[in-house]
């Protein structure tokens, strides 16, 4: 298929669902509960030109950010040792195996006891959600490394160090980026639903806040934001792989 | 003294059940430096077995192996390996990097590591494929650079795992005649695992066949006294050294299939 092909078909995609809803929302049920796509668009530019909207978005997303960055170095490390060393693996799993299945959703009341409202909580409930993921997807690439990848090693001479950092790290690459992106998808779920619980700003709060009001073309804007957000983000770490480690990635 | 010594050698796994599985009993065997020696047997006759305890990939049960001399203690790079698939290659690295890999480890510098390795791609025909990655080249391609990065490494032998079992019929006559060659100018020693008689041929300066796993060990050595022009198939010399090796291991091949029809048959009762 051409590019101009497969980019005119994502197009078309997307412009039905827009087409969907506008035909939904002004002849299947309309009601003011369920606002039409051109009513959210001109509120959004409105929420855009008094920067409310800059202000929310940038709020969660500068909390996904740090909280993504910091669960995936805590949990990259980790998962190398659990992959690399079986004591470390026995020791850690009953962390990772338990503390895996529950969700940040349900430690966001603890968080907030713990932390507060602010942006502490936050971070921690994003670490949290990431860096499970991360462990997990970092160890099973570690042990998925072809056991004739590192016997070809050490025939050409390389050192238990050398094997580590030019085989099996480089190896697990494309395992721990899957890892990432699973977390970025998890960080999304759980910001919104933390700030819906207790934050001072954010989108999730914008949400809480219109609902308040009664605003329904408001928490429209905000959904629409934040599915843009998500699939931009997805999108910017798809191209990060593929520009700067494209060779590690199995699919290319 | 030759180069390498299997003495009294065996291999035995112990299962999970705690049973024991003698893959390898009492087996010896001198290669000599500068020697082709093709070992060849029946599939699940312990070849493969041999090839990991000369590799140091895996610990005798008892015997000992030596090079040069020297008692073996694990994998180095004194002994290089080809091993049949291509999952052994470094899908992150060119070509080059590939190649060049143990040159790097040891600490050899870029300019020098750099022009051995281009050295060696050019020997074994892959001139101008250096940044090309695992994934963009063919299967005979990729076997060709297993090979270029482990004579890059100079080792004083080959340990070769029936490199080109999984390479179509050309590629495959295409690979023995280039590696015949390419031994030929380097003078390297090679311990070369295959099933395949006209392979083994081609290619050694002597055949070691096996008998039937398990317990297995060397049942003979064919001296393969052949010129180049008479390693053809159909000449009358290859014919003659087919049917000498063909006679030995045809009643291997029977035992073998015998052995796995009564372990299925076997596994077969327990089950019910």
């Amino acid at each position: 298929m051409s590019r101009l092909r497969s980019v005119g078909l994502y197009v078309a995609g997307f412009a039905s669902l827009f087409v969907i809803w506008h035909v939904a929302s002004t002849w299947i049920i309309p009601s003011v509960l369920f606002p039409p796509p051109w009513k959210v668009l001109l509120k959004g530019i409105e929420l855009a030109e008094d920067g409310t909207l800059w202000e929310q978005a940038s709020a969660s997303l500068a909390r996904i950010a740090t909280g993504f960055v910091g669960g995936s170095l805590i949990g990259i490390p980790i998962g190398l040792a659990i992959g690399s060393f079986p004591i470390v693996r026995r020791l850690l799993e009953p962390y990772t195996e338990f503390l895996r299945f529950i969700p940040a959703t349900a430690m966001i009341t603890v968080a907030v006891i713990w932390f507060g409202i602010g942006e502490s909580s936050k971070i921690f409930l994003i670490i949290y959600t990431t860096v499970f993921i991360v462990i997990i997807n970092t160890a099973a690439g570690v042990n998925a490394v072809a056991p004739n990848k590192i016997r070809a090693a050490r025939s050409l001479g390389a050192g238990p160090f050398q094997i580590f950092f030019f085989v099996a790290l480089p190896a697990t690459v494309p395992y721990i980026l899957t890892g990432m992106r699973l977390a970025m998808a998890n960080s999304f779920v759980t910001i919104i639903a933390a700030e819906l619980v207790a934050a001072n700003n954010g989108l999730g709060r914008m949400i809480w806040d219109s609902r308040m009001y009664m605003l329904v073309d408001q928490i429209f804007v905000a959904l629409v934001v934040l599915g843009f957000l998500g699939f931009t983000a997805d999108r910017l770490f798809r191209w990060g792989i593929y520009a700067f480690a494209g060779r590690f990635s199995p699919v290319t | 003294m030759a180069l390498v010594q299997l003495a009294q050698v065996s291999k035995v796994y112990r299962s999970l059940k705690g049973s024991d599985y003698v893959a390898v009993r009492d087996f010896s065997l001198d290669i000599e430096a500068g020697e082709f020696f093709c070992l060849l047997g029946t599939s699940g006759c312990g070849k493969t077995t041999v090839l990991n305890m000369v590799a140091g990939f895996e610990p005798v049960s008892a015997g000992q192996i030596r090079i040069s001399g020297h008692p073996i203690a694990g994998p180095a790079a004194d002994r290089g390996v080809v091993f049949q698939g291509d999952d052994s290659l470094y899908g992150w690295l060119s070509a080059l990097g590939n190649v060049e890999f143990g040159l790097r480890m040891r600490g050899i510098p870029r300019a020098e590591r750099e022009k051995k390795a281009r050295h060696y791609l050019e020997l074994v025909g892959l001139r101008g494929q250096d940044h090309k990655h695992p994934a963009e080249l063919s299967g005979g391609m990729k076997q060709r650079i297993q090979i270029a990065r482990v004579l890059a490494n100079e080792p004083d032998m080959l340990l070769m795992d029936e490199p080109f079992a999984a390479l179509d019929a050309h590629t495959r006559a295409d690979m023995q005649r280039e590696l015949k060659r390419i031994c030929s100018a380097t003078g390297k020693t090679v311990l070369f695992i295959t099933h395949d008689i006209d392979e083994a041929i081609i290619l050694a300066d002597r055949i070691g066949v096996m008998h039937a796993g398990p317990a297995s060990k060397l049942k003979g050595i064919v001296k393969v006294d052949l010129s180049e022009a008479e390693r053809e198939r159909t000449h009358d010399r290859f014919v003659a050294v087919y049917r000498q090796v063909h006679e030995m291991i045809r009643d291997e091949v029977a035992i073998s299939l015998e052995r796995t029809r009564d372990g299925a048959a076997n596994s077969r009762k327990r089950s019910h």
